[in-house]
């Protein structure tokens, strides 16, 4: 199987981290990954904001970087579900085929358990794209659970938004900032250490929130924690 | 007088969205109001629908009856106007607000009165009715609890079911002690913030109305086309009174409640209190056919409104907000509702449905701010009982307020210039690299122990509220090449 990584533009200008953490799970596991080195970024930003004929090019430049592979893995879930969800509309013709990683992992290589070990009181926020647009359902959790050494709390008001929603947070700071608080709040009443999701856009703007009132927690993409193990000293 | 658009569709005071909100977000009394009463609302709601196994069948089959009967729209509304013509009614065609406020106006001074009762009905309040019919020297009564609070508190509607959603019962306790007696019957001496005390002034101030009028004014959930019968749904009885005891009936209705047959109703009837009100059946479901001669009004007249509808129709993907059933569950799931309420939508539709209806009845130009108040975070598709696809004709509208002002603006908005800068800067690796390169040198100058705090110009909407991340010193691409030199296949060169 020819497994293709999508880095994205966001992760791998601020979260390299990321992209690495993907590699090293999916090496663990025994699969290659190649990463085409053409990619730039999937054009969401550009679509959700009105801007199609900017969006388009990008949608098309994915489809062709892309194309060849059995499978695209990303550790975004808003860019998978922009490419599963909206690409088509822009260039026409079926986009390659795009797996969140936790879709990756469950349903393409059918495992749960991807020998971690991250010994932390860990809370998880399902994004609401990876909840409501690709339906990812309980995957990450299934994953998370089969962490060695990891103390999974349930996060209250999991399901509602953060409050990102990409260019909302500065068409409407105001209303963004408030839900911000919320989310904050809910993730300080966990007592977790670490906050995780399947997106780092969330996640950095959960991240800024909680580290603007200096709460001490702080985030970590699920593939980040995923690929820790027993060796490594986080 | 109403402009073309009607007075309801786009309140012309409110500020754009963002603004509007700001001012909401900053009243503690009204957050706590709507956080109470969308989570309880929220909650009945999933009790009563969750408990029925062909709940997601239900969804299904009103979303299939609702397009079908939008796609053959125009023959259905001339079945209707048919079969409420042979059932004794009188139906007239309204193109827009104003025409629809001067039928009414005309209808009611016909039947020689100067005042109305009125059922909630949003199509009025979309036109403006009432101030209408007051420029017309007619009073309009309101007779729903909480369009009695909103119209006796000077105040506007802020949610499609409870438009007093965000009073307490303290804030109405006050507003009767202080206005009832300007409208009628005053409130009774001593008046407490209990909830039975306060329905019970309201119910013996509407009483005389109900028993006076000679006209009622009424919009409807849904008229049946093969059999001309028009209902509407309610909980309080008031629609009953008005529907029953006035010698004239006058219903305005969007052309889109139109369904074709009796049995459809089986769907809806589930569908609505479930998704509304959170409850298995709503207490009054009246529907009448026409005229029944002795029995209820004598009179009978059903005014079909376009205003906008035509238009959205002809989106191949906008038109499935036409498929509302104004039940607000998708109100109570928004987080952004929940935390600006329906006044910042600056319409009598808040709330996502309301960000897609109102830009498509009066034009994305007249609210061009609602498409973009929302993250997209889709808990409103998931709610609706009929499935619009609320994230999806957001994110079309967004591109059509962003075409207009293309069009419009002969100089491109700084939005614009920013978003196509970084449609150039995405267009290759090696942009993409320089783009970056940049970026992270300007993040040296403004971070201090890894950490961006607050930012000057139009970065301060983000960082008011949140650090940001510094970026590392090598990109994942860079990365990648170092550790993989001449490969794009990880595992081979380690």
């Amino acid at each position: 199987m020819r497994v293709a990584l999508f880095i994205t533009c966001f992760n791998d200008t601020l979260y390299p981290e990321t992209g690495k953490a993907v590699v090293r799970l999916l090496e663990r596991l025994g699969h290659t990954v190649e990463f085409p080195a053409d990619q730039t970024c999937c054009g969401q930003m550009h679509f959700n904001t009105g801007y199609r004929p900017e969006a388009t090019p990008l949608a098309r430049r994915f489809a062709e970087v892309f194309a060849g592979y059995d499978a695209v893995v990303s550790p975004s879930a808003s860019c998978t579900g922009m490419v599963r969800d909206s690409h088509e509309l822009l260039t026409g013709s079926r986009p390659p085929q795009v797996y969140e990683l936790s879709e990756f992992l469950v349903d393409v290589l059918g495992v749960t358990d991807v020998g971690a070990y991250f010994p932390h009181r860990v809370t998880y926020h399902p994004t609401c794209h990876s909840l409501r647009m690709l339906r990812v359902g309980d995957r990450p959790l299934r994953l998370l659970r089969a962490v060695k050494g990891i103390d999974l709390v349930e996060l209250p008001a999991a399901d509602s938004c953060c409050g990102f929603g990409g260019t909302f947070a500065l068409k409407n700071a105001g209303t963004s900032a408030a839900m911000l608080a919320d989310k904050a709040d809910c993730v300080l009443r966990t007592g977790a250490e670490v906050l995780s999701a399947a997106d780092n856009s969330c996640l950095m703007h959960i991240g800024g929130g909680l580290s603007r009132i200096r709460s001490g927690v702080r985030t970590l993409h699920l593939a980040e924690i995923l690929a820790a193990t027993e060796g490594d000293a986080r | 007088m109403t402009t073309g658009t009607g007075d309801g569709l786009v309140w012309l005071d409110t500020p754009a969205f963002p603004e509007a909100a700001r001012t909401a977000l900053a009243d503690t009394q009204l957050r706590g109001n709507l956080r109470r009463a969308t989570g309880t609302i929220r909650d009945k709601r999933l009790a009563v629908t969750g408990e029925l196994a062909d709940w997601e069948q239900l969804r299904a089959a009103g979303a299939a009856l609702k397009r079908r009967t939008l796609r053959h729209l125009d023959c259905y509304l001339v079945e209707l106007e048919e079969s409420v013509t042979r059932a004794g009614g009188t139906v007239h065609w309204a193109a827009d607000a104003d025409q629809a406020n001067r039928i009414v106006t005309e209808l009611v001074r016909a039947a020689g009165a100067d005042e109305v009762v009125k059922v909630k009905s949003m199509a009025t309040q979309e036109i403006g009715l009432n101030e209408a019919l007051a420029e017309a020297g007619i009073a309009a009564y309101e007779t729903d609890l909480a369009e009695l609070i909103v119209q006796l508190g000077g105040d506007r509607p802020s949610h499609i079911l409870v438009p007093a959603i965000h009073r307490n019962r303290g804030e109405i306790q006050g507003i009767f002690r202080r206005e009832m007696a300007a409208w009628g019957r005053p409130a009774p001496e001593g008046l407490t913030d209990e909830p039975r005390a306060l329905a019970e002034a309201a119910r013996l101030h509407l009483r005389e109305k109900f028993l006076r009028a000679r006209v009622a004014v009424s919009g409807a959930n849904f008229a049946i086309a093969g059999t001309g019968t028009v209902g509407v749904v309610e909980s309080e009885g008031n629609g009953r009174m008005c529907l029953t005891l006035p010698q004239t009936l006058i219903t305005v209705m969007g052309i889109e409640k139109v369904l074709p047959a009796w049995s459809d109703l089986e769907v809806f009837l589930q569908l609505l209190p479930r998704s509304s009100t959170g409850e298995r059946m709503n207490p009054y479901t009246s529907t009448w056919t026409g005229r029944t001669p002795g029995d209820g009004p004598q009179d009978f007249h059903l005014v079909l409104l376009d205003n906008g509808r035509t238009a959205t129709l002809a989106d191949t993907v906008g038109r499935q907000a036409l498929a509302c059933i104004r039940c607000s569950a998708c109100l109570n799931v928004c987080p952004v509702y929940e935390r600006t309420g329906g006044h910042a939508y600056g319409s009598v539709y808040p709330g996502p449905i309301g960000a897609v209806l109102t830009p498509q009845l009066a034009g994305v130009d007249k609210a061009p701010s609602l498409p973009f108040a929302s993250t997209l975070c889709g808990a409103c598709y998931d709610a609706c009982p009929v499935k619009i696809n609320i994230p999806e004709v957001l994110a079309h509208l967004r591109a059509e307020v962003v075409e207009s002002k293309r069009r419009s603006h002969r100089a491109p908005t700084p939005e614009a210039l920013v978003m196509r800068a970084a449609a150039a800067a995405l267009a290759t690796p090696r942009r993409l690299s320089a783009a970056q390169r940049s970026a992270r040198l300007g993040s040296h100058l403004l971070a201090r122990k890894g950490r961006i705090g607050r930012l000057p110009g139009p970065l301060r909407a983000w960082s008011d509220s949140r650090d940001s991340p510094q970026p590392p010193a090598e990109t994942f691409h860079a990365w990648w090449r170092r550790t993989h030199p001449g490969e794009t296949r990880s595992g081979e060169s380690r």
